[in-house]
């Protein structure tokens, strides 16, 4: 399933973005929101989330008062004169995997809105905050555009801003502006209601263990050109953690860990069961409780290295001679 | 490799023989349980199973040798039993204790959706081969096979290589002891070499009796099975091993692989290598029990990786079979059926801790724990397993990917 409210606040809250929480009753539209937090000195946005004819999908993210031509826009990008129109209803749950209501740039942290482009309004930059949904209509956060960039590139995404209400001509010697805004790979939706059941699994190799169903046919699942672009609905968000990449993040995850441990052990009862034999105590069940975990994060940490130090190798300009 | 579900086996021909004579029980008995390499259902005997394949049981005994030569408690899954049975891997710890070291093999034939839990048994256990022995391990992804066996293109077998490899890498596998490799990449040179080698030492007639082919098959199947069998040399991989022809090799595997290795093992003497040595595992039983088939159209037989924890919520609660009573009373009255009880079975594959788990099989079967309990208990435990799993893929890049499957020589995989 799509990421949650609280995961992708949490995951703010890591990367050591700023932004203030606030949460109301849920809204449906800009002005149901303007009610609950039209005063708190952050500027509402209102968020389309569009497709053009080719099953390819835009975030339009403006400020609310920010007028958007999606006649002009469509132009822009190089997709004609009407080529632009709300996505369906069901590409909200599909891709971006959030409720009617709820378009943000944070919903970009789904895998299954990996090709989806976003476009944000030059008039972001001069505010001091802006307000988005957290993939949730109950909540609304605010953040200025330096920590909404951040969030972006956290998840490899370049932030492009745009001025929305721009009118450039567009024709033979000028070329539509807004044309490297176009995602390379359209999005097909799936046929079928459940999103796209396994494929049946046949007698691999080296790895199954489990017991055969009786007749084993093969069956594709889905044509291949559907195959090539359909993620599975129950996939997650593109986040890598930064504790694989970043030495201090790496420790004081473990630190964090092992801490919350420690605090968790040592409660008035235990120390009257264990009394002076506590540390002794507490340090076997942080071994047993912590070790594999923490392997696991350190060969995550040494693979990570090691790519990049792979991939620097095989960029390497030799040293002249 | 693909299952033929027409082929007529000896237990198929007994079961049809007790059913004449009579005792429709006890024919009913006979042909449940099934077990060859293209079927497996029913009630496995894994006794007999051992006696008729004629590989070894793994005992207490080559266990605790493990625990000695390692330092370290055996896996789980050893203690547990899920790995039981063997061929020579006595032979590879011996000449461990010399100090020649082996590597192992294992692969998996990618397939077009997320891996369940049953697939990362075998990664599972072979990870922490790696690093209990700190030996070198090859991968093998058979697109050939899947662009053949499922009919897909030759591009979306690849892709799904690279796809199947990033869950295969979340598992933990350590990149400077370990080459992931694709047929479709890797097969030429060296490694062909072998292929054609093993390739002329096994009759058509032979191969059909172990893969059952028949007079349709289309010729790529015919000469599939040297592409599995010569990672078991380690001339396959000069670039890892050159020089080092005595090199053992152990491959994890389940254990209905068993019959094709041993047209592994019957080429590699002829060819002057070492037989590779085989550490087997028991099924990992659908949700729904023995008596339900791990269909991969219904994805309610099965966990996940991409399930949400939701998800294995809802799919332990209504779909895992139990061996609880109808009501409380009756519960606390009789106590749980532990043979057939899936939640139980599944703790004892994935509950590291052997102290909690005889508690919960206790209660459990006494009547004092309730099948809500131990269904919590395994959710909790499944989460965790999940959650990690897809953290850890998260963060491998197609990069990393690269990485691993790069034809590069690894200096510090003995180490």
């Amino acid at each position: 399933m799509g990421y949650t409210k609280d995961q992708l606040l949490a995951r703010l809250q890591e990367l050591r973005i700023e932004f203030s929480k606030y949460e109301h009753p849920v809204v449906l539209t800009v002005e149901a929101q303007a009610k609950h937090v039209g005063n708190v000195g952050a500027s509402l946005s209102k968020n389309l989330f569009l497709k053009d004819k080719k099953q390819r999908f835009y975030i339009v993210s403006a400020l609310a008062d920010t007028k958007v031509d999606l006649k002009v826009l469509s132009q822009r990008l190089g997709l004609g004169k009407g080529g632009l129109r709300m996505a369906p209803e069901e590409a909200l749950g599909e891709i971006l995997q959030v409720p009617l209501g709820c378009v943000t740039p944070f919903a970009l942290v789904n895998e299954s809105a990996r090709h989806v482009s976003l476009l944000l309004d030059q008039g972001f930059k001069s505010q001091q905050g802006c307000l988005f949904h957290p993939l949730s209509n109950d909540t609304s956060i605010s953040l200025n555009t330096l920590s909404l960039d951040k969030f972006l590139k956290s998840i490899g995404r370049d932030p492009s801003y745009v001025d929305l209400e721009a009118n450039p001509k567009v024709g033979k010697d000028q070329p539509p502006d807004l044309a490297a805004l176009v995602p390379s790979d359209s999005i097909v939706l799936p046929e079928f209601a459940e999103g796209a059941p396994p494929s049946e699994h046949s007698n691999e190799n080296h790895a199954a263990t489990d017991v055969k169903p009786k007749a084993v046919k093969a069956k594709a699942v889905k044509t291949p050109a559907v195959a090539e672009k359909v993620k599975d609905k129950s996939s997650t968000g593109v986040l890598p953690s930064i504790s694989f990449t970043d030495a201090g993040q790496f420790v004081e995850e473990i630190l964090d860990k092992t801490s919350a441990i420690l605090l968790s052990e040592i409660r008035d009862d235990t120390v009257r069961q264990h009394g002076e034999q506590l540390g002794a105590v507490v340090s076997d069940t942080l071994r047993k409780r912590l070790s594999s975990e923490l392997k696991n994060l350190a060969i995550m940490f040494k693979n990570t290295a090691y790519t990049e130090g792979f991939h620097a190798g095989t960029r390497h300009q030799p040293k002249r001679p | 490799m693909e299952k033929r579900e027409e082929r007529v086996v000896e237990e198929g021909a007994a079961a049809a023989a007790a059913a004449a004579a009579g005792g429709e029980a006890e024919a009913v008995a006979e042909a449940e349980a099934e077990v060859n390499p293209w079927e497996v259902s029913g009630k496995i005997d894994y006794d007999k199973l051992i006696d008729k394949f004629g590989c070894q049981r793994l005992d207490q005994s080559l266990i605790d040798r493990v625990q000695r030569l390692t330092s370290r408690a055996p896996h789980v899954f050893l203690r547990r039993g899920v790995f039981f049975a063997h061929r020579d891997f006595n032979e590879i710890l011996d000449a461990y204790e010399r100090g020649d070291k082996f590597y192992l093999y294992t692969g998996r034939g990618p397939s077009s959706e997320a891996l369940h839990l049953g697939h990362l048994i075998p990664f599972m256990f072979t990870k922490y081969l790696q690093d209990a022995f700190k030996v070198p391990l090859v991968i093998q992804l058979t697109d050939d096979e899947k662009c053949m066996w499922k009919n897909i293109s030759v591009e979306e077998s690849q892709r799904l290589a690279r796809e199947n490899a990033k869950d295969i890498i979340a598992c933990g596998f350590d990149v400077t002891r370990t080459f992931i490799f694709s047929d479709f990449d890797y097969v030429g040179g060296a490694f062909y070499k072998n292929m054609v080698k093993v390739a002329k030492c096994v009759t058509y007639n032979k191969v059909v009796g172990i893969f059952g082919f028949t007079g349709e098959d289309h010729i790529g199947k015919v000469s599939f099975p040297p592409v599995q069998a010569v990672p078991s040399f380690p001339s396959s991989f000069p670039h890892l091993f050159n020089g080092k022809d005595h090199l053992r090799c152990l491959i994890p595997c389940a254990i209905d692989q068993d019959p094709y290795f041993r047209m592994t093992r019957d080429v590699a003497p002829r060819l002057g290598y070492h037989k590779p040595a085989l550490i087997e595992s028991s099924f990992f039983p659908a949700l729904q029990g023995d008596t339900g088939k791990m269909s991969a159209s219904d994805p309610n037989s099965a966990i996940y990786v991409t399930d949400s924890a939701k998800d294995i919520k809802d799919k332990i609660n209504r779909y895992a079979f139990t061996g609880g009573q109808d009501t409380k009373e009756k519960q606390r009255l009789y106590g749980a059926n532990l043979e057939v009880d899936i939640p139980v079975k599944y703790l004892s594959f994935f509950l590291e801790d052997d102290d909690e788990l005889e508690h919960i099989k206790t209660e459990y079967g006494l009547g004092r724990m309730l099948t809500f309990d131990v269904k919590k208990r395994l959710t909790e435990i499944l989460v965790e397993i999940v959650e990690r799993h897809r953290r850890a893929r998260a963060a491998v890049t197609d990069e990393m990917v690269d990485a691993f499957m790069a034809v590069r020589p690894l200096p510090s995989m003995f180490g």
